[in-house]
């Protein structure tokens, strides 16, 4: 297989991005980018469904933003918008991540190892076999799941801090469903949200998810599987319905 | 107590003598007025809009519609409108939702302006006899030019230039999705560009696969639901624009309600059928200018720099500043939607007195981006209510590159205006997505119409140019001298850097 490591140090995202689709166009399916330091935009419009770029270093905002098939493993943190409108493959994010992570994203898998900002999965959308997937190892922070209109989101609440603590959970959703491990405080849910129990239909739902989410990063599933999970979605998938009067 | 009938808003009545009782009324009238019973036209006045499906269609003309027939008792403060609001949300407790633009009579800059001409001192110029430059471009320019001289006579452009649009006429069609109009509605439009050489905006509802033919004269757009946006839609595109605000909506978002959602246009958008499409107010990854920035470059990254970027904003009060900011985000235009920009669906308190006059904004905008001297980083686009050449002439004096037509442009295809689009039930088939009514429309005929419109416009606009002594739209761009206002106010003639007539 071919593969190719490119040292960013002091590289631009453009010139970066056009060494990362000339290696693509060439065959190359392993790529490894060291001395990553804030270069954006890493992926942005990718394809290439068995490509895989290991990031090492932290990366700029808009990792894999309009990204359709590749793999991206940062080891690291990642700035804002992780994910961000990404179309289908997958990011594996080895520390935490900023605001607005998984933005209107409509296919593909981000996991996330600890924690993320504020607004994750906001406006994720589904269609036909395209079913966003946010997993979250941490804590989300206030508006997780905001304007959410169909695709998943977890999150585990692993480690010291609570999964949800903040306000505005599922704020606007009109499709998709959230997962918390544990019970969520309903001062945080958004408005016209629900909560319930997790069935068992759920359950052996998110069970492959969480099983693919602690492999990727080597924990033991067993404990993740087992725990009781909060499901939050809409209450009305037409939120906007009853609120307009003709003139 | 009930609040009871009001009175009707038109009164729909058939000449015995005329009509021959063919049907043609109640085959037409989408909205219920017509049925048949006892082998005779029945009517019901309440159901009608007055969009004059019918009536286009009655082979006698023997059908009228009177608007008003019966008033309230008039008054200037308390009018028809304004009480018929409070009746409609003492029922309901509900928001007003209208269609089409601003329905109120708010005075018209365009109409206070008058154009130039040549007399004796300076001659005019016949646009049949001389070429007449309407090709515009649309991009960033570069503040200068370095070259190297080659061997020879040659010489080497040294600056990098970014991708501009050329269009052949400055008159392009705006973003009005597929959704909120009809497929048919589009690809007769697509058609009219395609073949005038210029270009339509795909609106926040994505690219349909019958467009693909068309795409390279299409503006994609990325909107806050993001709707139909992939990798592919934003390489169809000829450009992309990231919408932050409609003129007829100025801060609010969109909402397509799941009933317009059927399967072509869940495929197109990329969501499940009968859902509801919502358009968060703001873009969630855009909460300043440099987010802005972010997205522009994340835009022009994914595309490898080959497209330029527009931004589009209501005219709202700090327009100028706002665009200031646009215009070193690295966007290639702004697009400027007065308050007379046209919608599928708004809240009506919207509509009516939300933002600013197009003419006041893109003057304003103009000067500002003049003043601090980075003009040549965008192109202006001026959209929301032109309606005729002379608004485009005008415009353009004001400072605008080019322009986005909207509702002049469905009026082609045989709109009345009878502003109902919300209700998706459009006679003319544009506003809907139902079948039977959808098919009405041809989208070669209607094309040819557009293109008509467009043409017919386009020489307008190089008479008024030839009149003027002017030989190339780089000429009349921004030129303030070409105008003069009619009655207007010394404060607006300030912000429009007009003089007053006999000045």
């Amino acid at each position: 297989m071919k593969t190719l490591t490119i040292d960013a140090k002091d590289i631009h995202y453009t010139p970066l991005n056009q060494q990362i689709r000339a290696a693509i166009a060439d065959g190359v399916k392993e790529i490894t980018l060291n001395n990553i330091l804030g270069q954006r935009f890493i992926g942005d419009g990718l394809r290439g469904d068995d490509v895989t770029i290991t990031v090492n270093g932290v990366p700029g905002g808009d990792l894999a933003m309009f990204m359709s098939g590749p793999t991206i493993i940062v080891h690291g943190n990642a700035d804002h918008a992780p994910g961000n409108t990404m179309d289908k493959g997958k990011v594996i994010i080895h520390g935490s991540a900023g605001d607005a992570v998984a933005h209107s994203m409509r296919g593909g898998r981000v996991y996330v190892r600890d924690s993320i900002g504020y607004r994750g999965g906001i406006h994720m959308k589904k269609y036909l076999e395209k079913r966003p997937i946010l997993v979250v190892g941490g804590s989300a922070r206030a508006f997780l799941g905001e304007s959410m209109a169909g695709g998943l989101i977890i999150v585990l609440g692993l480690g010291d801090t609570k999964p949800i603590a903040e306000q505005g959970v599922g704020s606007g959703i009109h499709g998709g469903e959230i997962f918390v491990r544990g019970p969520v405080d309903k001062l945080c849910l958004g408005s016209g949200t629900k909560q319930a129990p997790v069935t068992e239909d759920e359950r052996v739902m998110i069970r492959p998810i969480i099983e693919d989410y602690a492999k990727s990063f080597g924990i033991d599933p067993a404990p993740l599987v087992a725990a009781d999970y909060t499901r939050i979605a809409a209450i009305s998938a037409r939120p906007f319905a009853s609120k307009y009067t003709l003139e | 107590m009930s609040i009871g009938s009001t009175p009707l808003r038109f009164r729909v009545t058939i000449d015995p003598d005329r009509c021959m009782n063919c049907g043609r009324c109640i085959e037409n009238c989408s909205y219920g007025v017509y049925r048949m019973e006892d082998e005779k036209i029945r009517i019901n006045s309440r159901n009608c809009v007055a969009c004059h499906r019918c009536l286009a269609f009655c082979p006698r003309d023997a059908i009228e519609i009177e608007e008003k027939p019966g008033d309230y008792r008039s008054h200037p403060v308390w009018t028809r409108e304004i009480r018929e609001a409070v009746f409609n949300q003492a029922k309901t407790g509900k928001i007003i939702s209208g269609g089409m633009g601003n329905a109120l009579p708010w005075p018209i800059i365009f109409d206070r302006l008058v154009l130039d001409a040549c007399q004796v001192t300076n001659p005019s110029i016949d646009p049949l006899r001389e070429p007449m430059e309407l090709r515009t471009y649309i991009g960033k320019k570069p503040s200068s030019l370095s070259v190297r001289e080659r061997p020879g006579k040659d010489v080497e452009l040294l600056t990098k230039l970014s991708p501009n649009l050329q269009i052949e006429t400055p008159i392009m069609i705006g973003h009005m999705s597929y959704g909120a109009i009809s497929l048919p509605a589009q690809q007769a439009m697509a058609r009219a560009v395609h073949r005038i050489g210029t270009f339509m905006g795909t609106g926040e509802g994505g690219l349909h696969q019958s467009l693909y033919p068309y795409q390279k004269n299409m503006i994609v757009q990325v909107a806050s639901g993001r709707f139909g946006v992939d990798i592919d839609y934003l390489e169809r595109g000829a450009a992309i624009e990231i919408k932050i605000g409609q003129g007829a909506k100025p801060g609010i978002g969109g909402h397509l309600p799941g009933e317009k959602v059927c399967a072509d246009v869940a495929c197109t958008r990329m969501i499940p059928e009968g859902s509801d499409a919502i358009s968060p107010a703001p873009h969630h990854d855009i909460y300043s200018i440099e987010d802005l920035k972010q997205l522009v470059h994340g835009l022009k990254e994914a595309t490898e720099w080959k497209k330029p970027v527009f931004v589009k904003i209501a005219a709202v009060h700090n327009a100028a500043a706002i665009a200031a900011g646009i215009a070193r985000s690295g966007a290639d235009a702004v697009v400027i939607d007065g308050f007379r920009g046209g919608t599928g669906s708004a809240p009506v308190v919207f509509r009516d007195h939300v933002g600013i006059p197009i003419e006041a904004a893109i003057a304003s905008v103009d000067a500002k981006l003049r003043q601090q001297g980075i003009r040549n980083e965008v192109s202006l686009i001026a959209s929301g209510g032109i309606r005729q050449s002379a608004d485009v002439a005008k415009i353009i004096c004001l400072g605008a590159d080019a322009v986005y037509i909207g509702t002049s442009a469905l009026v082609a295809m045989g709109c009345r205006v009878c502003g109902t689009c919300n209700r998706g039930m459009c006679a003319w088939g544009i506003a809907t997505q139902k079948p039977e009514l959808t098919k009405r429309l041809d989208p070669e005929i209607n094309a040819v119409q557009v293109e008509n419109l467009i043409h017919g416009w386009t020489l307008e606009l190089g008479e008024l140019m030839g009149a003027a002594g002017i030989n190339s739209i780089e000429s009349l761009r921004g030129n303030r001298d070409r105008l003069r206002g009619y009655m207007l106010d010394e404060g607006l003639l300030n912000v429009l850097d007009v003089k007053t007539v006999g000045a």
